[in-house]
């Protein structure tokens, strides 16, 4: 088993985060940013499953874990904050019909 | 068969070569294309490129690599993990997106970024339009 073969995937995922990083300093709308800070959370779960395997030691996968998760959750709070204006919005439709914004 | 036992440990390595390869490949179509793509929709169906072949193929080269053990088992959650959170993010980043007025960019129209959130708007009350009746 040589570890070699992993500094491929390696680069090509840092790549990845750098122009992930580009379009999060370029992007003209918001909704552009947290798709890029997605992007770059999946990059970074990769990044450290990839490593582990590169220096040999696997153990670090179960934090890779719970950065998806972490990612997953982060995306959706700065999603409904951009969206209702606040966190604690419960996205409910009104008496009226009209349904708060 | 028994001579094929040698070389079991050579066609596993050139498999996950291979895997890695192309979920590199991949990885990097998906970001040039996250920079490269001219809306916010395109722009998400590049990085599910990202989300589902690349870090398919990496997840199954470094799966062949393991062997049966806890690690495979670890791998296997990341990546039932992308595939389960994965589409629920770009959707509601589409759907956030769309709400907030940010229109798709189509060819020879121009921006569709006033137009849209007024067909949303008529598709939102569903009362309104059992109260006026469908258009038959």
């Amino acid at each position: 088993m040589s570890e070699a073969m992993y500094v491929i995937p390696a680069l090509a995922i840092l790549t990845a985060m750098f122009l992930a990083v580009v379009r999060a300093l370029m992007g003209p709308t918001v909704f552009d940013r947290v798709l890029a800070a997605n992007a770059i959370g999946t990059s970074a779960i990769m990044l450290l499953a990839v490593v582990g395997f590169l220096t040999g030691r696997p153990e670090w996968l179960d934090v890779g874990i719970t950065y998806g998760i972490l990612n997953l959750i982060g995306t959706f709070a700065v999603l409904k904050f951009f969206r209702h204006g606040n966190l604690a919005h419960s996205g409910e439709v009104r008496d009226d019909g009209e349904q708060d914004r | 068969m028994n001579w094929l036992v040698p070389w079991l440990p050579l066609i596993r390595d050139i498999a996950s070569w291979l895997l890695l390869l192309s979920g590199s490949f991949f990885f990097l179509v998906g970001a040039v294309g996250m920079v490269r793509m001219p809306d916010v929709y395109t722009r998400m169906h590049a990085v599910s490129v990202t989300e589902t072949l690349g870090c398919g193929l990496l997840i199954a080269g470094m799966m062949l690599q393991a062997g049966f053990s806890q690690v495979t088992g670890k791998l296997f959650v990341i990546g039932a993990l992308f595939f389960l959170t994965a589409p629920v993010a770009t959707h509601a980043l589409a759907q956030a997106a769309l709400h907030m007025g940010v229109g798709p960019k189509l060819q020879d129209e121009g921006d569709l970024g006033e137009a849209m959130p007024v067909a949303f708007d008529n598709v939102e009350s569903r009362e309104q339009i059992e109260q006026q009746g469908r258009p038959s």
